[in-house]
């Protein structure tokens, strides 16, 4: 080895150093411990106690709820997500004109870099008794409809929340669609609506994965929209682990739900990198939010 | 022919943008009410950003997260831009290795970073302090959660972010005049300092802000590691459970433009860099 290479690998070593440790100790070690944390014992004071013991992970069906109302309204609020993003994003990657393109993609990203918390905030007085459900009222359509608190209001928040990180992808792929095959597909003979599903629609399944990938994983670990748009009546798995490792300070157990949570987001990136392989090298494609 | 479709997909687009910019364009409106209560539209005034600038608890919390905010960002910018540099040189599965932890910072939800950040510091002050107490007598420091707790944990997941910034723009990098450079016998020192250095620089500075911008409004992440301490976000939060009152509206429509400006300046150095990146003969 010579001396320049080996003053290299050192550089590269220093610079590295200080994210490494970060990685390390703040991401890396803690996983580790919530793994072991998952198989030990509650403290009578609260924390941890060392005991080698699979209670945690038996006692996990009592804690279902959560579990069934994550997977169940973050499935529902993806599903949205896709019906009300694609056509914005067909109409941005193939209708909109060049000098309002970029204007309209980045209003669709902006509010996706403001606060989380005041764009959930937003919506209480809206859902509230003094808001849509008065004006309803004043209309005469409904009486005592109450938004707030409800499924609804929680599928509302996920939909307003994720739509920007579901467009994105969706508008990126369609940009990049080969508008020749379109055309080829309309010289075929096929109509609009034939083109549609054989060509624009296959050839956009990378972004819908992606959007669909990265709006699911980040709803696995919401707090914010159930604890605000849902009182607290509808738990999630994040209201739960909360509500473990803050106020009942159960961390032995708080470890284990979140391992189930890890696990659960284990296996969808490993159904996106099957699905992204199994599309070829379209699915690669790396879409970048920066 | 005007397309029918076309029209219905623009009429359709229209009212999607009213969905995403509606809610929180009431909030700023309603931040300007006069009013008692914050669901009922008064007049116009400027009465409560003065009850909320006389607020000491409020005023506390905003001081807490920009010195939080601005400090995570700069440990956040200088790992992260170091690493950017470092990770060119790192190839085979140390680099799947790092590849693995950038992404899994990005991508994972706030909570789970929240727990581990949480159970790190909870573990190793347990371990440390009773050191502390050895070494010093009863009289030594006691470590606990804070604000470095929550300035260390917003640096775990904004240094990936300025990480892949900077890396994508070393990328588009004109290696060119880095040859040129040595080629004219400058030090591998000077000429990271006068050639890569001004090049990378609106990268590196789109990432702090960006950085900036995700420390200041993160909730779930320093909701578990505050300890003691209170950052807008959680103010707010807090606030919002004991009842809407009109003082949310003129915080939110404040930490909107905080953001708002800093994610203006972010694409406008964005765009500069990319621009330049494009046509490197025009400099």
């Amino acid at each position: 080895m010579t001396v320049s290479t080996r003053k290299t690998k050192l550089t590269t070593a220093l610079l590295l150093a200080p994210a490494s440790l970060w990685y390390l100790l703040l991401l890396v070690a803690p996983l580790v411990i919530v793994t072991i944390f998952s198989f030990g014992e509650r403290a009578p004071e609260g924390g941890y106690a060392a005991a080698f013991t699979f209670e945690q992970y038996l006692k996990l069906p009592t804690r279902s709820t959560p579990f069934i109302n994550t997977l169940w309204l973050a499935s529902l609020g993806t599903f949205f997500c896709i019906i009300l993003a694609y056509p914005l994003a067909y109409y941005l990657a193939t209708r909109a004109s060049a000098q309002m393109k970029s204007i309209l993609v980045a209003l669709i990203i902006v509010p996706f870099w403001t606060s989380f918390l005041i764009r959930t905030y937003a919506w209480i007085t809206i859902l509230s008794s003094r808001g849509i459900p008065a004006i309803l009222e004043r209309l005469g359509l409904v009486q005592d409809l109450v938004l707030l608190n409800t499924p609804f209001a929680i599928t509302l928040g996920i939909v307003y929340n994720y739509l920007p990180l579901m467009t994105f992808p969706l508008y990126v792929s369609l940009e990049r669609l080969d508008k020749r095959l379109l055309e080829a597909s309309k010289d075929l003979g096929a109509n609009r609506w034939g083109t549609f599903w054989q060509v624009t629609f296959p050839l956009s399944a990378p972004g819908l994965i992606t959007g669909s990938m990265l709006v699911f994983i980040l709803l696995m670990g919401e707090y914010l929209i159930p604890a605000l748009l849902g009182g607290g009546k509808i738990f999630f798995v994040g209201n739960a682990l909360v509500d473990l490792f803050l106020q009942s300070r159960n961390w032995p157990f708080g470890s284990a739900v979140s391992m189930a949570l890890n696990f659960i987001m284990l296996v969808i990136i490993s159904l996106y990198l099957w699905l992204t392989s199994r599309l070829g090298g379209e699915g690669r494609e790396e879409v970048s939010l920066f | 022919m005007r397309d029918p479709i076309s029209s219905l997909l623009k009429n359709y687009a229209t009212l999607l943008y009213i969905f995403l910019y509606a809610p929180i364009a009431l909030v700023v409106l309603f931040s300007f009410n006069s009013g008692n209560y914050a669901a009922d539209l008064q007049g116009f005034s400027f009465r409560w950003y003065g009850e909320t600038w006389r607020d000491p608890f409020v005023l506390e919390a905003f001081g807490n997260s920009i010195f939080i905010a601005t400090t995570s960002a700069t440990l956040a910018t200088i790992f992260g831009t170091l690493a950017a540099l470092a990770l060119q040189n790192v190839r085979g599965w140390l680099r799947t290795v790092y590849d693995s932890l950038i992404y899994i910072a990005i991508i994972i939800p706030g909570i789970v970073i929240g727990i581990a950040t949480l159970i790190f510091f909870v573990q190793f002050f347990g371990w440390l302090n009773p050191i502390l107490q050895n070494l010093f007598g009863p009289t030594a420091p006691r470590l606990n959660l804070g604000m470095p707790t929550i300035i260390a944990a917003h640096a775990l997941f904004t240094m990936s972010i300025v990480l892949v910034i900077v890396r994508s723009r070393i990328a588009g990098m004109d290696r060119s005049l880095i040859e040129a450079s040595s080629d004219l016998y400058a030090t591998p020192f000077n000429t990271f300092w006068q050639v890569t250095l001004p090049q990378l620089f609106p990268a590196i500075m789109a990432g702090f802000l960006l950085a900036f911008t995700f420390s200041f409004d993160d909730f779930i992440v320093a909701f578990f590691v505050a300890g003691p301490n209170t950052t807008l976000p959680i103010y707010v939060f807090s606030s919002i459970r004991r009842g809407v009152t009109p003082k949310i509206n003129t915080i939110a429509t404040v930490t909107l433009i905080v953001s708002l400006s800093f994610l203006f300046i972010t694409q406008n150095l964005l765009t500069r860099s990319n621009a330049r990146a494009r046509t490197p003969d025009k400099e």
